[in-house]
């Protein structure tokens, strides 16, 4: 990003100061990302998931406020912002009123190195990674200080939960990251785009059966660092009240949720940026500006359908119990992510610049199980009573 | 050993189970959602869809109300105020308050078996909300009425005999099980049309 800034200052665009249009550009783009991108999507992802979990469950979903319901976000915005802001007697004030900012926090700060396209990144930290996984990590903190100013025992429990549960499976999404940081020896998100190609057989997902295993692993630590089902214990509304947001209302409430919907495209970037070659696109044109916008649209196709993916989980799955949920990340993901770990690096040992047949195998072994995964889906529509569908009036 | 299959059967009977429950939810992406979108988008009314024995908001038809207080003394928690006097005058009863609190009212329907008339009877409507709950108090005496007096048995009285035999179709329509339906049918109706005559005397 600031070397593109750099070279249009170069070619005369901007005048001479040019480490200065540099700060002032960043600075207006990053708040045009969080304010125009970021705060948009958590809401309009909310629509849009209460209309998944809608046609999963043969429901309608929101559909009154504009279009199919689309300004639905917008009409719930607006009502938590017009709501009176309660803070409890004898809770501890300026932690419950700081707390949903930090979780806000841990939502934005990794826009900072999200991979948009080959240039379209803030800052291409050389630790971009490590960056994404400690600042995702802030969220325990806000839950946890939430939970204990609420004077609340709901939310007490609740915090106490996420801090159990976020903290463990920190661990085996790190074990996760460890392969891919191994193959391509750097922290980069860059670096790490770079090392993949644009065809399914290059990317890492597919380099060997180890990293195809840590993708899913990362995939579902993600989700429970995310608080999302089947792993929102600590918000778990039918056993604790609301968890950790019991106490909490109005504005402050919207941001939890709003940190938890957003924190959806930060689960699927960082899948997208390891695993699923990131932005690659073939290098259909030498015109820079219409390659990155054919970046952008890649990697954002990808996210969004990692997104979906998540709420197809959630409208699948029932929330796991807490010994569960312990006894899945200590007993099961946290030895195989070590077994990964190991095995990817002795097959980097072995084959250094990695094993190109190996690719095409497990590309086709995925697609076996897609062509297997339809036709259970095929058979359970053939199975499903035709006659209680009806033709509806929506 | 054990221990190690049973670690490898748990993570292949979680792997399995995901697989076919996402098979399942993806199926549901394909159909139809059924919702009856109530208020509005309806083909036909709800109230013409409900059986015609459904308890909704009370109504009174005053035009046959005899006043003889059988519904106000059924009613277990007392939402029917009744004042009916006689008129010193012409010796008739006046019905000046007919007052039922669907606030209060809990639709089980006591009130309706003892009238002799069927004065007092249920709809089918059910949409009852209201801003308030003064609104929500159903007057239906606006002026004083004379009470109605039965000229012979009501269910020969023509202006009754409607009322009444309107119970007879939801027993020929919805409460008659079985093959033998005309037998029983006819039975159940003969049934029905005894028990008004024992409630005549009121």
């Amino acid at each position: 990003m600031e070397t593109l800034i750099h070279n249009l200052v170069a070619a005369g665009t901007f005048g001479t100061n040019s480490s200065l249009v540099a700060a002032l550009v960043i600075f207006v783009l990053s708040a045009v990302v969080f304010l125009g991108v970021a705060f948009p999507f958590a809401g309009i992802v909310s629509w849009v998931e209460r209309r998944v979990w809608a046609r999963i469950q043969s429901r309608v979903g929101p559909n009154r406020v504009g279009p199919n319901g689309f300004l639905q976000w917008l009409a719930d915005g607006v009502k938590h912002v017009c709501k009176e802001d309660i803070v409890p007697d004898d809770s501890d004030a300026t932690l419950f009123k700081i707390a949903p900012y930090l979780v806000v926090l841990a939502f934005v700060l990794p826009w900072a190195v999200m991979p948009f396209s080959s240039s379209l990144i803030l800052a291409d930290l050389n630790v971009g990674i490590l960056y994404m996984t400690s600042v995702t990590a802030l969220t325990v903190v806000g839950v946890l200080m939430a939970g204990w100013a609420s004077n609340d025992k709901w939310s007490l429990i609740g915090g106490i939960r996420s801090a159990a549960q976020i903290v463990s499976y920190e661990i085996p999404a790190g074990l996760s990251i460890f392969p891919i940081v191994l193959m391509t020896g750097t922290l980069s998100m860059q670096g790490i785009i770079k090392g993949q190609g644009w065809a399914p057989q290059h990317w890492f997902i597919f380099a060997n059966p180890f990293t195809f295993i840590a993708a899913n692993i990362l995939y579902v630590s993600a989700l429970a660092e995310g608080n999302r089902t089947p792993f929102d214990l600590p918000e778990a509304e039918s056993e604790l009240v609301a968890g950790f947001a019991t106490e909490y209302s109005g504005m402050r409430y919207l941001f939890f949720f709003m940190a938890e919907w957003g924190n959806l495209f930060i689960i699927g970037a960082i899948i997208t940026a390891l695993f699923l070659g990131g932005w690659q696109f073939p290098h259909v044109t030498k015109n820079p500006v219409l390659m990155n916008v054919l970046e952008l649209i890649t990697f954002n196709v990808k996210v969004l359908a990692l997104v979906f993916v998540s709420m197809w989980v959630r409208g699948t799955l029932p929330r796991v119990r807490i010994d569960q949920l312990m006894s899945v990340c200590w007993k099961y993901f946290v030895p195989i992510a070590f077994i990964n770990m190991i095995g990817t690096a002795i097959w980097v040992a072995i084959w250094p610049d990695g094993n190109a047949f190996m690719g095409y195998i497990m590309l086709a072994g995925a697609i076996v199980v897609a062509v297997i995964f339809i036709q259970r889906v095929i058979f359970y529509l053939r199975r499903s009573r035709m006659e209680m569908y009806f033709k509806p009036t929506i | 050993m054990t221990g190690v299959s049973a670690y490898v059967q748990n993570i292949k009977q979680t792997v399995s189970t995901i697989f076919e429950g996402m098979a399942i939810t993806a199926s549901h992406f394909m159909r139809k959602p059924y919702t009856v979108q109530y208020p509005d988008r309806m083909a036909v009314r709800v109230q013409d869809t409900l059986p015609f024995r459904y308890r909704g908001i009370l109504e009174v038809d005053l035009e046959i109300c005899t006043g003889c207080l059988a519904c106000e003394r059924a009613c277990p928690i007392d939402c029917i105020t009744i004042v009916a006097d006689k008129d010193p005058v012409t010796k008739q009863l006046l019905l000046s308050q007919f007052d039922i609190d669907i606030a209060k009212c809990m639709y089980c329907g006591l009130c309706s078996e003892p009238c002799p008339t069927g004065s007092i009877h249920h709809t089918t409507e059910f949409e009852g909300a209201d801003y308030s709950l003064e609104s929500l108090i159903r007057r239906f005496v606006k002026d004083p009425v004379i009470a109605y007096k039965p000229k012979k048995g009501p269910e020969t009285d023509p202006r009754i005999a409607p009322i009444l035999n309107r119970g007879m179709a939801y027993l020929d329509q919805w409460a008659i099980p079985g093959s033998d339906k005309d037998a029983a049918n006819k039975a159940a109706a003969d049934k029905a049309l005894d028990q008004p005559d024992a409630g005549d005397a009121a």
